[in-house]
């Protein structure tokens, strides 16, 4: 089973898919219901993944076949503490997502169906690749679905948005294909054996210059897909126009494909480079983690709210992630899973009052706690976990993220530690015009409260804020040994590489500067002398 | 009993869940038993437990229970887990003793209410998060109830959302008080890199070693937990959101606003003494900061006619007097003075609750007045209340209040001790100024509402009568040893804040001195009052023209509300609109639509030459082979 798992994982929506492409499209339940089992079956079968993980064994359920072996492509899958939880997390807000958009989207179900499907399996694709061919593959080909969900089912301007959200992507991504490439060549030249697999091109010695180049079309790529300011953007029009489960997927799961990338790629290949761009991206995470705040403030309507506080929030993710210290990755981590489930929750249930109203301008509600109190209550709950209120999941990832950046640097954590005050601020006044005062609006005096789809829908989400927001060990006791490992490595590589760096130096000095080809194979010598990388 | 301390804060959150999530079908008797019997069986429990601790020899009487791990992540270890000691001990009691009351006196103020359940749910939540707060052993468990106890407060205050003037005295509650957690947070995290954990024992321990005495680190990290105290206990200058809280329903004034949240700060100081005895710089500044809110509240409360302002002015002014008392040291006094509040101040509440609830709601005191025979019951507790507040000798707020006061003077604080006198006198001032005019002269009362005025049920009055018995007979714990008592409330507490033998610098004779001296100033107090709204009530009408600037600045609040506005609120809401609309929308969004169109423009031009026509590519090629061969023929 263990090996069959992650392979099964990702090709159940896939086959799932082709399935429902056989079904009659005037059949409209039991597209919906199909692909809700389909999704379903996908959470049970990721359970599987959470009960048998062992924290330290490092990758695990690995799969590694040849899949084009004259370019050494492999279909090579693991996943360690970083991506377990993000793999169960797609799982669940698919299935959740799919289950919301059952009265939401009444035209092309089976379509809409198909390409949620295909999305799910693209993005655990992405988290369960160690290949880094495999990798790209569903790194773009997750966009395609992307592309129709907002593309077709999408609001007023959807073709906007989803044009400036694929052409934004992509642009990241053609970076990071060279960038691959170059990693491919110089893994051929290094050990003479053409590979695509992650785990052996970590192996390779890559010089400081190099380092410097690849790091940052990696970084453009996973900037972009965070988004961190200033490449944000298409985030705010991608999600007001995408459907709901768009959104949902979309803050829930893509977003975290950003930081993701970061911390499988870009810290343990390229360490030094890394922690030379501490600096700027902290600062530039702390400048999302404000602006995303403030520009949350003003919005009228609630799903560009949203959207910006999410810039907000991965603003933190980063935050900790560059803190590159184990409380504050861990929190990174978590607060990645938090923020999917939090926003994930926040744009079901703008979706929720949408199916309702039709508008999601704040000032078009107002006072509605009084008619719908179990929507408030959800709402307010959500709430509290998005702003890190102690108790749920969003403080212990807040607080970590923040305690880890207050050892790297301690002006960042204070900075960063803003974005909580000003969290409070644009989401309470966003409760109290959409909840609070007085029903001013005739339309709204007569709205129904959820229906019992509807809050199927939002108590599990309700149960896991508190349930990390209380005994959050048993999510830190399984990302923490991948952390440790993983900074164990970094630390131990930058190391190496840095030593390795100054001997080729001095040796260059000693021999006065030496042309390109001795150069090249004098570096060989200083890296086989000095590195021990395996 | 001592092993199950954590079923305290337990059953009210059992409460909160039955209530929050059936609320609505099980019925007012149910509600209300399951609210009320929660927190009832905590206070027996904190009463078992404080037989038991005080049964055991005072220097084991510091227990340590973890219940469960919360968060460990590499050297980082918090657990839940509680301590059990002398001052949680007392601070249990306060807060599920008086919380009990006020709980049972709800199911009388609030039993018309359509969100009877949700009141109950949500005040045993709060009850739940209070007692956690004072129940921690570390710091971050102490930030969950600090922060929970917030939320509550916020929903409290909120509870009739459909106030415009309720929903947003509840986001301004919530606001400010995370302005004070942004450096309280900061603060937890400065002690967590200094001492490698976040346990009172471990920190405690080891501060004396760690921290110099006035050194820089001890300094920022005091500050830095003062800074939450502030917010929390309202004082300069975060106070602004207290007033405001009364939006609330009157109970949640009573219980949250006056005797227990509000009071969490000055229990925070109290709890790190060991931290503030290291930082003398800090100590100056809460002692400061405590006098010149006592003063300075107190001034606007002389003027206030909202009867739920005045009471909290005044609790904002009694706030600093306790932080006064922390800031020279007088932590012992600090926190006995936080008890005898909680007593006063929540009957002080309660009572105006009973006077409201008599006329239909009414709050401004100009309409009231001769309720004396129509209230007795509210009459005769409240009164209780006033003296106690006052500083009469005999009740409770006397012991406190004086302690406090004798403390400072024996510190040196001459100046500090000289504003906490004015404050007493003041405070005698509008106690009874507030107690003449609800009560006594001429019924002011509107004619509608005068036929039916009515003392409140028995469920209401019995709450005041025990809290009335508490607000005379609580300070006898803590009569002072110059007075014939032994101070055992001081010596109960010694193991937390260690002995301090009286300080012998004075003689006893200056301590009598003093307290004769601060009763004659509250006496004069209630002269005043008495001169101003009994004897010539028109006298204050003239004395407000005549003095009209200072009267409207007192009226006003100083206008401090109106400059935050000006200064803090309104200059952000504009930077946030500047970044929106300029910064994000034209530069930002600009430069990637500018950058498409540009591309766009480039193409538009490309594509002309695209036309479709033979003859045109016809053209092109023959330019193209001239062009060759002008090359080859000019080379």
């Amino acid at each position: 089973m263990s090996e069959y798992i992650l392979t099964l994982l990702v090709f159940v929506p896939i086959a799932g898919a082709l399935l429902l492409l056989l079904v009659n499209k005037e059949k409209g339940g039991l597209i919906k219901s199909f692909a809700f089992v389909i999704a379903l079956i996908n959470f049970i079968l990721s359970l599987y993944l959470y009960f048998n993980f062992v924290p330290e064994n490092g990758f695990q359920f690995e799969v590694n076949q040849s899949w084009v072996q004259s370019l050494g492509i492999n279909y090579h899958l693991g996943i360690d503490g970083i991506s377990l939880f993000l793999v169960l997390l797609t799982t669940f807000l698919s299935s959740l997502a799919i289950l919301s958009s059952w009265s939401a989207i009444q035209e092309k179900v089976k379509g809409y169906m198909v390409t949620m499907l295909f999305l799910e399996a693209g993005m655990i694709g992405v988290f369960v690749s160690l290949d880094l061919f495999l990798f790209y593959v569903f790194w773009e080909g997750m966009l395609i679905p992307m592309y129709f969900l907002i593309g077709i089912w999408g609001g007023p301007r959807k073709i906007y948005a989803t044009i400036k959200f694929i052409l934004f992507t992509m642009l990241g991504s053609i970076f990071m294909l060279v960038a691959i490439l170059v990693l491919y060549f110089m893994n051929y030249n290094y050990t003479g054996e053409y590979s695509f697999d992650l785990l052996k091109i970590l192996q390779l010695p890559i010089p400081f210059g190099a380092q410097f180049w690849l790091f940052l079309a990696f970084a453009l790529a996973f900037a972009i897909k965070v988004p961190m300011f200033p490449f944000h953007t298409w985030l705010p029009d991608a999600h007001v126009e995408a459907p709901t489960a768009g959104s949902v997927l979309l803050a829930g799961v893509l977003l975290k494909m950003g930081t993701y990338g970061f911390l499988r790629f870009c810290l343990p290949l390229f360490p030094n480079a890394f922690m030379n761009f501490v600096p700027l991206f902290s600062i530039l995470a702390i400048i999302g983690i404000i602006y995303g705040a403030l520009v949350s403030t003003m919005q009228k309507d609630i799903k560009s709210l949203v959207a910006f506080s999410s810039v907000s929030h991965l603003g933190f993710v980063m935050l900790g992630l560059f803190a590159l210290n184990m409380q504050g990755i861990s929190g990174g981590i978590l607060q990645m899973i938090n923020h999917g489930i939090s926003t994930g929750a926040l744009f079901l249930i703008v979706g929720m009052i949408y199916e309702r109203r039709h508008t999601r301008l704040i000032e078009e509600y107002g006072g509605i706690a009084r008619v719908v109190p179990v929507f408030a209550t959800f709402l307010i709950i959500v709430t509290l976990s998005s702003i890190g209120l102690p108790g749920t999941n969003g403080f212990v990832g807040e607080f970590l993220i923040l305690l880890g950046a207050f050892k790297s640097k301690t002006v960042y954590a204070v900075l960063g530690a803003v974005g909580i005050i000003l969290a409070a601020v644009y989401m309470l006044w966003m409760i109290q015009r959409v909840l609070f005062q007085e029903i001013k609006k005739e339309e709204n005096k007569n709205l129904l409260d959820l229906n019992l789809r509807e809050k199927i829908t939002l108590i599990p989400i309700v149960l896991l804020i508190f349930w990390i927001g209380i005994y959050p060990q048993s999510f830190l006791s399984k990302i923490e040994p991948a952390v440790k490992n993983m900074l164990e490595y970094v630390n131990y590589k930058s190391e190496q590489m840095s030593s390795c760096e100054k001997k080729f130096d001095e040796i260059c000095e000693a021999k006065d500067e030496p042309a390109g080809y001795v150069k090249f194979e004098l570096r060989r010598c200083t890296e086989e002398s000095v590195l021990n990388l395996r | 009993m001592i092993e199950y301390v954590w079923l305290i804060p337990l059953l009210p959150l059992i409460g909160f869940v039955i209530n929050g999530i059936l609320g609505r079908r099980l019925g007012k008797t149910l509600v209300s038993l399951i609210g009320c019997g929660t927190i009832g069986v905590s206070f027996l429990i904190s009463v078992k437990i404080l037989f038991e601790l005080l049964s055991l020899p005072a220097e084991h009487r510091i227990i340590e229970r973890v219940v469960f791990p919360w968060i460990y992540s590499g050297l980082f270890k918090v657990n839940v887990s509680f301590l059990l000691d002398p001052l949680s001990c007392v601070m249990i009691l306060v807060v599920s003793g008086v919380g009990f009351f006020i709980h049972v006196y709800s199911i009388g103020y609030m039993g018309e209410d359509k969100g009877f359940a949700r009141f109950f749910s949500f005040m045993n939540l709060f009850v739940f998060f209070m007692l956690t707060l004072v129940l921690s052993n570390n710091f971050l468990l102490l930030y969950l109830g600090w922060e929970g106890v917030g939320l509550c407060s916020y929903l409290l205050i909120g509870f009739w959302y459909e106030k415009k003037s309720a929903s947003d005295a509840a986001k301004k509650a919530f606001i400010v008080n995370r302005i004070g957690d942004f450096g309280f947070a900061l603060g937890i995290m400065l002690i967590f890199w200094t001492f490698g954990t976040l346990n009172y024992s471990d920190v405690f321990l080891q501060a004396p070693s760690i921290l110099t005495l006035g050194g820089g680190l001890a300094t920022a990290i005091t500050l830095l937990l003062f800074a939450g105290a502030v917010g929390k206990s309202a004082q300069i200058p975060l106070y602004v959101w207290l007033p405001d809280a009364m939006e609330g329903p009157t109970p949640v004034s009573a219980l949250i606003h006056a005797a227990t949240m509000v009071t969490a700060g000055v229990y925070m100081v109290a709890r790190c003494h060991v931290l503030f005895q290291l930082a003398p710089f800090t100590m100056g500044l809460v002692a400061v900061i405590g006098a010149v809110t006592a003063l300075y509240t107190a001034s606007i409360g002389m003027v206030q006619n909202d009867i739920k302002r005045v009471l909290a002015y005044s609790t904002i002014s009694q706030l600093g007097y306790m932080f006064l008392g922390c800031g020279v040291g007088a932590f012992a006094s600090g926190i006995f003075h936080l008890m005898t509040h909680a007593f006063f101040k929540a009957l002080l509440f309660l009572g105006a609750g009973c006077v409201m609830h008599a006329l239909s709601g009414e709050l401004n005191m100009q309409k009231m007045g001769e309720l004396k025979n129509k209230l007795p019951v509210t009459f005769w507790t409240m009164f209780a209340a006033v003296l106690a507040i006052s500083g009469i000798p005999l009740f409770s707020g006397f012991f406190s209040k004086d302690e406090i006061l004798w403390k400072a003077f024996s510190q040196g604080n001459l100046i500090l001790w000289i504003i906490g006198l004015v404050t007493a006198g003041m405070t005698a001032f509008y106690m009874f100024r507030l107690f003449f005019l609800t009560f006594f002269g001429k019924s002011r009362v509107d004619e509608s509402i005068k036929s039916h005025i009515h003392e409140s049920p028995k469920i209401m009055i019995v709450p005041l009568m025990v809290l009335a018995v508490l607000s005379v007979i609580g300070g006898y714990i803590g009569v002072p040893k110059s007075l014939g008592g032994g101070n055992n409330f001081e010596s109960f507490l010694s193991p937390v804040f260690g002995e301090k033998g009286e300080i012998a610098l004075h003689p006893a004779s200056t301590e009598y001195l003093l307290m004769a001296l601060s009763v004659v100033v509250a006496l004069l107090g209630i002269f005043f009052a008495y001169r101003f709204y009994i004897k010539s009530p028109d006298l204050p009408k003239s004395l407000a023209q005549r003095f009209s600037f200072p009267y409207k600045l007192l009226l006003n609040k100083y206008y401090v509300d109106e400059l935050y506005f000006k200064i803090v609120v309104n200059p952000l809401l504009k930077f946030a609109t500047f970044l929106w609309q300029f910064f994000d929308v034209k530069v930002i969004d600009g430069i990637a639509n500018g950058l498409a169109n540009t591309v766009n423009w480039f193409a538009g031009i490309g594509r002309k030459v695209q036309t479709g026509y033979v003859r045109n590519y016809a053209l092109g090629m023959v330019f193209g082979v001239l062009l060759i061969l002008a090359y080859f023929i000019l080379r």
